[in-house]
């Protein structure tokens, strides 16, 4: 297929995926400020949000001070901002439009009533008034959007592309999501001093894993209180965990592996590598030597492994 | 010409034409809101699929959304099958003729030393392409896809009767097909029952008639040729038509970025590596097409790409250099081209047109402004144009000094009284004028699927249909008795 297309289809699903990520920890961030506790703590919470995805210094260029209000306006509605849900889903349906005859008919329309649909509310103002009821719309447009690219498909180049951009961009998302909640507490990672601090850790730990949908699964794998080293433990390692770093780089492998070309091979070692090091590896260890360490290298290997693909076969340079 | 206008549905008030009763009983059956519905329902699935087109430089309230949609009218244009099999036979006649002239004004120049055509009016013509000279071109077809638009007016001094008229020919990139198709799917979906009491000539198969036409003019290094559409872009206004043309014919649409020359073949760059490219269905005007050649700044093109095609190793649709033939200062040639190179007398007529370049007709044209139709020689889309009865004073004083100053620029024709069509408007249903674009495939042979994309000049009395000014679209039927 025409590597502009691929290239398409890659950024159509890292966009859309990304919007879902950006309305997940949004809504877990404001479902958080909603619960008694202290103003610092919710201020934590927003301000490690626009460190996610290293938007700090735009966002107090623009807004200041970080408050709930401005940091939500930023992250929805801002066009100004790349990483805003608005912009995410604009860039997905752009990207859809480009190639929209290489889509099914069900996922051009999809992308494209998303888009539609998008206008419409952010228009209404219903979005400032119920927040969360928006979220779950986003969410819900992303399952839909992936389902419809599953349930309609043909399984050739196209499909992998798509598949690969939507766990690249998910490995990423999970990846920087754990690093920014797990930062938060690093002072009192191994801690635990009062009964009040526990029960505020219960309520931090199990956002984490709303924002991922996996608190339920968490009680059913574990069946145990919720401890960090658990936490972390199933959202990086576990690989029937569907937003975990190993499920993730295991599609990537996957998806890669039934695109590969004649320049393609040391990047499918590189995505291997990482995976069977995910494979292998066990949480007491990654934690002794450092999560954030860890994690950062992480980041900056799938960020390699996404500038690989690119070069392979989106934008070759050989004429 | 006579001021009354000729109805498609109505002979006389409360007189409906044989070909539009069956219609007419049904659409008195159905009650208004019902109808409303239907256009409502429509609208948003147009909306929904992305059936839209940019507009340059237009922004609504939001300072967004350049994407519009064209009006659709739910009152189809019937045409009766024993009117259509004559136009078809003109139509093929017509494009067959011009493809015939323009590979002569690129080889031997019968026309011009047989004085038919002056040679000023080819060699001074800015669309003519030195560059195509001498050089053969697959079947000797230049004009693939030839959109011709068509319309009905009163016969002079008649008695009410009317016929059709070639307004102008499309040879380079005519656009519109995609909305000929996509109005035919909406009628379909929107009312079923009316496509099982009318028998109604079916359009769908345009692509694949459009890619056999496209694989017979390869280059004869293939059997199995690739074939690409060449698009702009997605901002360019037509985009959702290339996307879709691509689509249908399961083929790869292709920007200028995606293709590069090597050792005399073009290339596509593909996730597997280069793949050669041997037909180009290109929707990029010729100015665009090769930055080494003609505008070097262009993006939309693709360097070396001329040099290729004139050695015969890829082919493109239209070819290069069509536009000497469908310029307004060439069209009064076109009934004599028929008859020099066919040997035939013009089934379909052309209308009256006087020549600015001509002292005579010059003289008829500044006396006669207010009652004429005067448009620039290279104007397209309805722009650069005067309809003398629907301008003021001071327009036709502008218009008379552009006129003046360059009189070679400039052609004039009679203010036809295009048909109308009964069209649901803001008050409810009223005559509009319209007109016809049959779109003509030529390969290795002549094919024009049984009708058109029907245009509707959608402001009461208004003349232009140009999507561009506002214009609507509504469905076609060739209709068997």
């Amino acid at each position: 297929m025409l590597s502009r297309t691929a290239d398409h289809l890659f950024w159509m699903s890292r966009y859309t995926e990304r919007a879902e990520n950006t309305a997940r920890i949004l809504d877990v961030n404001y479902q958080t400020s909603l619960l008694p506790q202290s103003a610092g703590v919710a201020q934590v919470g927003w301000e490690g949000l626009l460190r996610i995805s290293e938007l700090m210094p735009a966002y107090q260029y623009q807004y200041g001070d970080v408050t709930p209000q401005n940091v939500l306006h930023f992250m929805v509605r801002d066009e100004n901002n790349p990483s805003s849900i608005v912009s995410c889903l604009r860039a997905a349906r752009e990207n859809a439009r480009a190639v929209r005859g290489v889509l099914t008919t069900e996922l051009w329309e999809t992308q494209n009533q998303t888009w539609l649909e998008l206008q419409r509310l952010l228009k209404s103002k219903n979005f400032e008034k119920d927040p969360s009821e928006f979220f779950e719309w986003v969410k819900f447009r992303s399952h839909l959007s992936r389902g419809v690219a599953i349930g309609t498909m043909l399984q050739d180049e196209a499909f992998h592309f798509y598949r690969m951009g939507t766990f690249l961009e998910r490995a990423d998302n999970t990846a920087r999501l754990i690093d920014v909640k797990f930062h938060a507490v690093e002072s009192d990672f191994y801690g635990n001093a009062s009964e009040a601090d526990q029960e505020l850790d219960f309520y931090h730990w199990s956002a984490i894993l709303r924002s991922v949908s996996a608190f339920e699964v968490y009680r059913k794998v574990y069946r145990a209180v919720i401890t960090p080293e658990r936490v972390a433990e199933l959202m990086i390692l576990r690989p029937d965990m569907p937003r975990s770093l190993l499920a993730c780089m295991n599609e990537v492998v996957n998806n890669l592996r039934a695109v590969s070309n004649e320049t393609s091979a040391e990047t499918e070692r590189h995505a291997g590598k990482l995976r069977s090091e995910l494979q292998f590896a066990r949480i007491d260890e990654i934690l002794a030597n450092g999560l954030h360490a860890f994690l950062t290298q992480f980041l900056d290997r799938v960020n390699m492994l996404g500038n690989r693909i690119s070069q392979n076969f989106l934008v070759p340079v050989a004429g | 010409m006579s001021t009354h206008t000729f109805d498609e549905m109505y002979a006389a008030p409360e007189r409906v034409r044989d070909h539009y009763r069956n219609y007419a009983r049904w659409l008195s059956q159905q009650p208004d809101d019902v109808m409303a519905a239907r256009r409502e329902e429509a609208e948003m699935i147009f909306r929904r699929v992305g059936i839209t087109f940019a507009v340059y430089g237009d922004k609504d309230e939001d300072g967004a959304g350049t994407e519009r949609l064209i009006p659709f009218d739910l009152i189809p244009r019937v045409i009766p099958a024993h009117e259509w099999r004559c136009m078809e036979k003109g139509l093929a006649q017509r494009v067959t003729a011009l493809n015939r002239f323009i590979h002569d004004i690129y080889h031997d120049q019968e026309i011009i030393k047989a004085g038919i055509v002056p040679r000023e009016q080819i060699v001074g013509n800015a669309q003519f392409r030195p560059e195509m000279v001498g050089v053969d071109v697959p079947g000797g077809v230049y004009s693939h896809i030839a959109g011709i638009d068509i319309v009905r007016a009163p016969v002079p001094g008649g008695q009410g009767e009317a016929e059709y008229y070639v307004l102008e020919d499309n040879l380079r990139v005519p656009s519109g097909v995609s909305y000929m198709l996509e109005d035919r799917k909406m009628m379909m979906r929107l009312f079923p029952e009316l496509f099982s009491q009318n028998r109604v000539a079916p359009v769908a198969h345009y692509p694949d008639l459009l890619l056999e036409t496209l694989r017979a003019v390869s280059p004869a290094h293939t059997a199995e040729p690739t074939v690409v559409v060449l698009t702009p872009g997605m901002y360019n206004s037509a985009y959702f038509e290339h996307a879709f043309l691509a689509q249908q014919m399961g083929v790869e649409l292709v920007e200028g970025q995606d293709l590069f020359v090597k050792d005399g073949f073009v290339y596509m760059r593909t996730t597997r590596g280069p793949r050669r490219v041997d037909v180009i269905y290109r929707r990029v005007d010729d100015d665009f097409l090769d930055p080494l050649v003609f505008r070097p700044n262009s993006t939309l093109g693709c360097a070396g790409l001329l040099d290729v095609y004139r050695k015969g190793n890829v082919t493109l649709c239209n070819a290069i250099g069509t536009g000497v033939a469908d310029d307004k200062s060439i069209y009064p040639y076109v009934p004599q081209m028929i008859e020099f190179y066919l040997g035939e007398k013009p089934i379909l007529k052309n209308v009256p047109t006087f020549l600015g370049r001509k002292p005579d007709d010059l003289k008829y044209i500044l006396a006669n402004l207010k009652d004429l139709v005067v448009k620039e020689v290279h104007g397209a889309g309805g722009y650069g144009m005067l309809v003398g009865p629907a301008s003021t004073q001071a327009e036709i004083e502008a218009f008379r000094k552009a006129v003046e100053a360059k009189p070679d620029g400039y052609i004039a024709q009679p203010t036809l009284s295009l048909s109308t069509c009964p069209t649901f408007v803001e008050s409810g249903i009223a005559p509009r004028h319209i007109d016809l674009r049959p779109f003509v495939l030529s390969g290795q042979k002549v094919q024009t699927v049984p009708g058109g994309l029907t245009r509707v000049a959608l402001k009461a009395g208004s003349l232009v249909v140009n999507s561009s000014q506002g214009g609507g679209t509504k469905d076609t039927w060739i209709l068997e008795a």
